[in-house]
């Protein structure tokens, strides 16, 4: 006889199990479909007739899909560090002093936040346009300028974020503790305030680069016809029609993004784990 | 002031730390009020008192971590002025330990040390030494969140102590751990400050634990020291009704000042009418003038009931007594405290060492008993 279900024990109804079973298919079906129809050997997406690598070669030899590719990691590695910089200050900023306008600061710092994708795309475009226009001539990677500064104010704020929640578990003594013991201000903040929000860092930088790897709509309005991502190439591509091309160009997209968080993930585990001894 | 302070040092012996009319004001509220006090080297010196008196924001104003509004704070005859705290010769233990957790424990008391470009050689030598100071030796390389509290505080005064610095600040050090370790732990820190002979000064709102380990205390209430001196004087002569009632229990009788001569003076309390306290030297104050009488519990005696009060030696007849009833006992096993109310509504302490393991006397819930005490016990206060 089987044993009987303890009361918290939810994973063991079978209305759980159903449940869970529809998260993951509806969650899941459409990437998987879509890895799968990169390797169909038909011009069309929707009839499986045999397995094929052709795609993936047409990829790797279409220049302007590589120069976008190429673009898109330049963007998100370059918004990335400036992002980690300006948030990782501004969280610091806001936790450790108190000044007349600071909640106008922290309102300001999070607009990027809650304002439509769409308004900060239009505004962008207008700003790189007429109030700043951005030289559209200059040689790679500087004339993809425009975007990164794009995406760094829409990438910092997330970055602000998770280390402003880190900050606050900082017991504050043990700045204190390091300034009694001899060190000044830049080596209490290297050797004590540093290590402890470095998880924070780690996670803002994964996460920042993430939204700058995949952003579209501001890219789309930012961009120039010199200056394509890989989103918005992919995204002209589809304009003709769904091919298999597109498929295995997505799919290289989520195995980058995979690769990328297995990588971000075993770095803060790892300094979770010196944190921790 | 400067010059009064140097001419002060060639006299006395030069103290350690020095405050000098220090007031610090945070906004409106006035954190310490206009303090001057003196350390002597090798003092275990303890500031005592409740919570938002003061006491840390002046221990906190030595290690250079606040800058008092007005007055000066001098270390070893220097002027801090706006010296930061990592230029100071002091060292401080952090109620929280503050012990870093992303380095092991010979890293965390190796650090100070570092920062002040020890070579690597000196600074081994040095950090096995203070780790063996506090017997913490055989841990060195464990990291923070592997070692108990205790371990952690021994982290914490060991990190402190390997700078050699001439004074060791220490806010609450006991507050975070159990009661047994608590105990243990007094005795280990003045053992620790006997061995490294450097002055110590502790922040602690336990008044049994400032009684314990300080050879001297500064009591302090609402940002000023109320009284300072050793804890026996503290204990048996305390100035007013604030030192007496914080440290320790008393019993506290309101009265009048109604006979006072140069060797003995009589107080009436409406709470023990119609007896009267009776004190065998004057009191300071003038006749008929309200004050205060404080009679620790220990100092007061349980008789059986009789119809005529029991006689208290050198006292005259009917003095230094009160009649109640026995409405509560707390038994401690070294000590029982007795709840006994008067005739007058009063509610007193009185405790007893549990001498024999077969009480004679027998006191009981409910019974009716004397109460009496020697005219030395009572200390007549006047605020």
């Amino acid at each position: 006889m089987a044993e009987r279900r303890a009361p918290l024990e939810y994973n063991r109804l079978w209305q759980m199990r159903a449940w869970l079973f529809a998260v993951f298919f509806f969650l899941y079906a459409p990437l998987i479909s879509l890895v799968a129809f990169s390797f169909n050997d038909s011009k069309r997406t929707t009839v499986w007739r045999g397995f094929t690598l052709r795609y993936y070669e047409k990829l790797f030899t279409n220049d302007n899909l590589l120069l976008a590719f190429a673009n898109s990691l330049t963007i998100a590695f370059v918004a990335t560090l400036i992002s980690l910089v300006i948030g990782a200050l501004a969280a610091v900023l806001l936790w450790r002093y108190r000044f007349p306008g600071k909640a106008a600061v922290e309102g300001a710092f999070t607009l990027p936040l809650v304002v439509p994708e769409i308004c900060m795309g239009v505004a962008m475009l207008l700003f790189f346009t007429r109030v700043l226009p951005w030289p559209n001539n200059l040689i790679w990677p500087f004339n993809l300028g425009s975007i990164i500064i794009a995406h760094a104010s829409f990438c910092f704020p997330f970055v602000a974020l998770v280390v402003g929640a880190r900050l606050a578990s900082f017991n504050k003594e043990q700045e204190e503790a390091a300034r009694d013991l001899g060190a000044n201000d830049w080596q209490a903040f290297r050797d004590v305030l540093l290590p402890h929000i470095r998880p924070a860092l780690i996670a803002g930088s994964l996460l920042a680069f993430t939204l700058s790897l995949d952003d579209f709509v501001i890219t789309f309005f930012t961009s120039g016809p010199d200056t394509v991502t890989f989103p918005v190439k992919v995204y002209s591509m589809l304009r003709f029609s769904v091919t298999p091309e597109v498929n295995a160009a997505s799919t290289m997209l989520i195995v980058l993004t995979i690769m990328l968080m297995v990588v971000m993930m075993v770095m803060q585990s790892k300094s979770q784990k010196k944190n921790k001894g | 002031m400067d010059r009064a302070l140097a001419s002060d040092a060639k006299t006395a012996a030069k103290p350690i730390i020095s405050f000098r009319d220090i007031t610090k004001r945070w906004g409106s509220t006035l954190a310490v009020d206009n303090v001057s006090l003196d350390i002597e080297p090798g003092e275990f010196f303890a500031l005592l008192g409740p919570s938002g008196c003061g006491k840390t924001t002046l221990l906190r104003m030595l290690a250079g971590l606040e800058v008092p509004s007005e007055g000066h704070v001098y270390i070893d005859g220097k002027d801090m002025g706006e010296i930061p705290p990592n230029k100071r010769a002091v060292n401080m233990v952090f109620q929280s330990y503050a012990v870093f957790p992303h380095m092991s424990v010979a890293d965390n008391v190796a650090y100070g040390l570092k920062i002040d470009g020890v070579p690597q050689a000196e600074r081994d030598k040095r950090v096995k030494e203070a780790l063996d100071l506090v017997q913490l030796g055989h841990l060195a390389e464990r990291m923070p969140d592997q070692l108990s509290g205790g371990q952690r505080q021994r982290v914490a005064l060991s990190r402190a102590l390997v700078k050699k610095p001439k004074v060791l600040l220490l806010d609450e050090p006991l507050s975070a751990l159990d009661a047994k370790l608590r105990e243990a732990m007094r005795f280990e820190l003045s053992q620790l400050q006997q061995k490294v002979g450097i002055t110590f000064i502790m922040v602690t709102h336990d008044q049994d634990e400032a009684l314990a380990i300080a050879s001297r205390i500064a009591v302090m209430n609402k940002g000023s020291i109320a009284q300072l001196g050793t804890p026996s004087e503290l204990y048996e002569f305390p100035a007013s009704r604030f030192v007496a009632d914080f440290i320790g229990s008393v019993n506290m009788f309101e009265g009048t000042l109604v006979d006072d001569k140069p060797t003995e003076a009589t107080v009436a309390c409406p709470d023990l009418d119609p007896h009267r306290v009776h004190v065998p030297h004057s009191v300071p104050g003038k006749a008929m003038s309200p004050v205060w009488v404080a009679i620790r519990p220990e100092k007061m005696t349980l008789h059986k009931d009789a119809d005529a009060p029991p006689a208290v030696p050198e006292c005259p007849a009917a003095h230094n007594v009160a009649r109640g009833e026995i409405k509560e006992i707390s038994y401690l096993g070294d000590i029982s405290i007795y709840h006994v109310l008067l005739a007058n509504g009063r509610l007193v302490r009185i405790s007893r060492p549990n001498r024999s393991r077969w009480d004679q006397d027998n006191f009981t819930w409910g019974e009716k008993v004397w109460v009496s005490w020697t005219g030395s016990s009572p200390v007549v206060l006047q605020s």
